[in-house]
């Protein structure tokens, strides 16, 4: 398994490529969550803390790239960009006027 | 990894105790009494799985003594109240934000990375305790969590304070 066959799909507008690394009990992440799922946005997400050991250092090892002190929730927007945690006025502008 | 459930009569009978404690102590428990029972699901979640109660909202290593400063109520949360009115998760709130003057928001991490963690722990336990000649009738504990300060010869089981555990206490003097 890897992190890639973890990953939930919550179905929406396509407003890029969102990955969202989250934990099952953080409120924050429940809160980011909520937030995506009220804006309609489609996105990815895995709850880290219920992966097994090797798949868990391996999405440690992937928000290191962004986010090195790795707190949660951390969300990767279209490869290239995060917004680290529960940012409602960052997240609020995923959507785009067209959406 | 299968969660066990926890059961809503178990998460009210913690969020009592955690409000009654935490008044006596002169802290609040946010208001907002729904998020504050998630959290403290989440808390008993962690303590079932890894056998202590980690923050809900840091990812917990599953080596208790790796994770000691983030045990709630954590090393970070009285720092955190006083820069940004609520502990990280917002499990603990200012005054402020309990009368509803404020509402929470989401706070940067001041836990340190696991390397800087590390180097720290290690300077902190040569610091330990040259002594410098003082001569106590009994050494003094600190509580990491809170603070408070107790001489004799070793450090309470439970802070009186903020109900930290024993191992929270360290050498001050």
């Amino acid at each position: 398994m890897s992190v890639k066959e973890h990953m939930k799909h919550v179905d929406g507008k396509k407003q890029g490529d969102i990955t969202l690394y989250a934990l099952s009990t953080c409120g924050w992440c429940k809160k980011t969550k909520g937030l995506l799922n009220d804006l309609n946005i489609d996105y990815h997400y895995v709850d880290v803390d219920l992966l097994a050991d090797a798949d868990k250092e391996e999405a440690i090892k992937e928000i290191h790239q962004w986010n090195p002190p790795c707190s949660f929730p951390t969300m990767v927007i279209d490869n290239n960009r995060c917004i680290i945690g529960f940012n409602e006025k960052e997240i609020q502008g995923l959507k785009t006027n067209a959406g | 990894m299968p969660v066990r459930e926890i059961s809503a009569e178990a998460v009210e009978s913690v969020y009592q105790r955690l409000k009654r404690e935490a008044g006596s102590g002169g802290y609040h428990l946010n208001p907002d009494v729904d998020s504050t029972k998630d959290l403290i699901r989440g808390l008993m979640m962690n303590e079932a799985r890894y056998g202590y109660g980690a923050c809900p909202c840091r990812l917990a290593s599953g080596v208790k003594d790796d994770d000691l400063d983030i045990i709630c109520p954590c090393d970070y949360r009285d720092p955190d109240l006083t820069e940004h009115g609520s502990c990280y998760c917002a499990l603990y709130v200012s005054g402020a934000i309990f009368r509803g003057e404020r509402t929470p928001v989401s706070i940067p991490e001041r836990r340190l990375p696991e390397p800087a963690r590390k180097k720290m722990k290690a300077s902190d336990s040569q610091r330990h305790f040259e002594g410098g000649g003082t001569s106590l009738s009994y050494p003094v504990w600190r509580c990491n969590v809170c603070g408070y300060l107790c001489a004799r010869d070793e450090p309470p089981a439970q802070c009186p304070i903020c109900k930290a555990k024993k191992e929270r206490f360290g050498r001050f003097m």
